[in-house]
């Protein structure tokens, strides 16, 4: 058989269709939104590239700044709580017997089928002032007489805070997580383990001299996959952090919908991109010194 | 006498459907270099993880160095292990794969750099103790795990199968290796192989294992020369099993009508009867172009089939009277050149006393 790189016409009618798409769908738009960084608006509808750079310095007025640090932080805590919960699960997912293995996946995976507006809403049921987990708790307060000893039950306010934007976001992209986790810990080899056991050390000692090590690649996997979506998430600050939690998302969006000002939406939107891009050159970096290691 | 430095004692492991380890029991003494050998799925390893405390819940004893190893978790134990892919840390370099055993069980930091350079030496890789695992090659990465085993001064050292991933020429030198370091460290070795070869050229004593069971225990010698069963005869070298009746015994011997052979009186040391096997090991056989003049040797007429050439040796196959199939084992020297072709009729002849008579 002929090489396909040699023949440039197999070649062109592979790349063709996907590079259409790449063109007309990613780039295309992407360098429109771009252009329109350096925009102004004459109207309500008209929009004029002249190069400004005044969307890009009003992104970095303090009240803009203080919504992207806290973007991030949220973000930063969101990957962390996700990472913890996401850890044991995909290595009890790989450990247990090989018949229970698919079933647990789909259980991970099974969020996917159900639409993410709505179990943001549920998430709502659950947490909101009359919801089921106050429910639950004013039924184990009143089960242990508490409400004759200090008197009837104050629900929690657990929703349209920070807290609520970060399990909202933390229970949304957990698979995410879980999946990268669970492909590099399943190749694992186990004599590893069983080799560091066998030299003495304790099996919290092995977990992290040798497990995390060696799962890294799948770590850092995990850590790009959920951070990068979590940083521009809008949907669910919108509907879990209400007014008091909102997220650099949730101001981009305003920007193209309600304040219809798209330059100023577009220069937010790529700034983020720089942020994204230096998670990204960070990831490289580490990737680079681990070389001759593990390897990504 | 001195005590066992390991003693396994009834030791049964079961999976489900399956017994990996069937009532074992033996001694294995200081200083001593062992084998478990036999075909894959007889339990060697299983056995010898159970050693490790890497394989739990079997029953039975298993004590090291006076020691009941029942509940003692595998960190806790005082013996270490190279395993079959050597599991060297890739995240480590050669140095940090050595101390590791040390660091992680408290040894003082100033002790640990003298023994990890010690150990290292011992296997003669000191030169690239800050390389990564990818920068070695296969013999190298096993002599890290040989080393990052022996710097923790176990009291037996067991290996799973340790030369089974080298080339064959690589093999021969680790297997001499092996035998100089276990003579210079002075301590136990275990190790398991299907290699008979290697546990043959290594072991002080083997212990062949099939379906679990351990078939016997011998020194390499014995159990080459000696084997009690079909199985231990037919799985250490290459042997001639002759089907045979055991018509009669004698202080001469046992008489037996044997297939091809008619009636042959072999030397035999206990009882025999019915059904047995007479064995020959294919070097004990004598080719020859005219019948043997000594009348007490075993012979029959037959015909060349195959010749397998080695180089050093070749192996015949004779097919004789009543379709017995003989190998011979032939020194390629003057006196088989010419006589070794296909279709020649030849005379294949032994002493009676090079035969055994197995009973099963």
């Amino acid at each position: 058989m002929e090489n396909w790189k040699q023949n440039k016409a197999v070649f062109w009618v592979t790349a063709l269709p996907g590079v259409v798409w790449l063109l007309l769908f990613f780039l295309i738009p992407l360098a429109l939104i771009w252009g329109m960084s350096f925009g102004e608006k004459t109207s309500i509808i008209d929009i004029e590239i002249t190069g400004t750079l005044a969307n890009y310095s009003r992104s970095f007025e303090a009240v803009y700044l203080k919504i992207i640090w806290k973007s991030i932080w949220i973000s930063v805590i969101s990957t962390a709580v996700c990472l913890a919960i996401a850890y044991p699960v995909a290595f009890g997912i790989c450990f247990s017997p090989a018949r229970w293995r698919p079933l647990l996946l789909l259980l991970v995976i099974l969020p996917f089928w159900i639409n993410l507006l709505i179990r943001t809403y549920a998430l709502i049921a659950v947490f909101r002032t009359r919801g089921t987990l106050n429910f639950t708790l004013e039924w184990f307060w009143n089960l242990a007489f508490l409400d004759k000893l200090i008197g009837p039950f104050q629900p929690l306010e657990l929703l349209y805070n920070n807290g609520a934007v970060i399990v909202g976001m933390v229970y949304v992209f957990m698979p995410f997580m879980v999946l990268p986790l669970y492909a590099t810990i399943e190749r694992l080899d186990r004599s590893y383990l069983e080799a560091s056991l066998d030299l003495g050390a304790s099996q919290w000692r092995t977990f992290f001299s040798v497990t995390v090590p060696l799962t890294m690649p799948g770590i850092i996997s995990g850590i790009i996959l959920v951070f990068i979506p979590m940083l521009g998430m809008f949907l669910v600050p919108d509907l879990l952090g209400g007014t008091n939690a909102i997220m650099i998302g949730n101001v981009i969006a305003r920007q193209f919908k309600q304040a219809n000002d798209w330059p100023f939406g577009a220069a937010l939107s790529f700034l983020l991109m720089y942020v994204t891009f230096a998670a990204l050159a960070l990831r490289a970096f580490i990737g680079a010194r681990m070389k001759g290691g593990v390897g990504v | 006498m001195t005590r066992p430095i390991v003693s396994i004692k009834n030791v049964t492991k079961r999976y489900p459907g399956v017994v990996a380890v069937d009532d074992v029991s033996f001694d294995i003494m200081p200083n001593e270099f062992f084998a478990l050998l036999g075909p894959s799925g007889c339990g060697k390893t299983t056995l010898l993880r159970m050693i490790a405390g890497l394989e739990t819940s079997g029953t039975g004893d298993i004590i090291v160095d006076g020691q009941n190893m029942e509940g003692v978790p595998a960190n806790k134990r005082p013996v270490n292990m190279v395993f079959q892919s050597y599991a060297v840390f890739p995240h480590m370099t050669v140095r940090n794969n050595v101390a590791y055993g040390l660091k992680v069980t408290g040894v003082a930091a100033d002790e640990i750099a003298p023994r990890v350079e010690e150990a290292l030496e011992m296997v003669q890789m000191g030169a690239m103790a800050d390389r990564k695992p990818d920068q070695l090659s296969g013999g190298q990465r096993q002599r890290v795990a040989l080393a990052r085993a022996l710097v923790k001064r176990p009291k037996v050292l067991l290996l799973d199968e340790p030369l089974s991933a080298l080339d064959a020429k690589l093999r021969e030198h680790m297997q001499l290796e092996l035998a100089r370091l276990q003579q210079v460290i002075g301590i136990t070795f275990i190790i398991v192989t299907h290699d008979q070869d290697e546990a043959l050229s290594m072991a002080d004593r083997i212990a062949v294992m099939e379906k679990g069971g351990v078939r016997q225990i011998a020194g390499p010698e014995e159990l080459y020369e000696k084997p009690q069963s079909r199985f231990v005869a037919d799985f250490i070298g290459k042997i001639n099993l002759i089907d045979a009746t055991v018509s009669g015994t004698s202080s001469v011997g046992v008489t037996c009508m044997a297939k091809g052979l008619g009636r042959v009186v072999v030397p035999h040391d206990g009882a025999a009867s019915g059904s047995v096997s007479l064995a020959v090991r294919p070097e004990k056989l004598v080719l020859a172009d005219t019948a043997p003049s000594s009348g007490a040797d075993i012979s029959a007429k037959g015909v060349i089939r195959d010749v397998a050439y080695y180089g050093d040796v070749s192996n015949v196959f004779v097919t004789c009277p009543d379709g017995l199939e003989l190998a011979v084992n032939v020194q390629n020297d003057r006196a088989a050149a010419g006589l070794l072709e296909n279709g020649r009729e030849v005379y294949v002849s032994w002493h009676p006393s090079d035969t055994l008579i197995l009973q099963e």
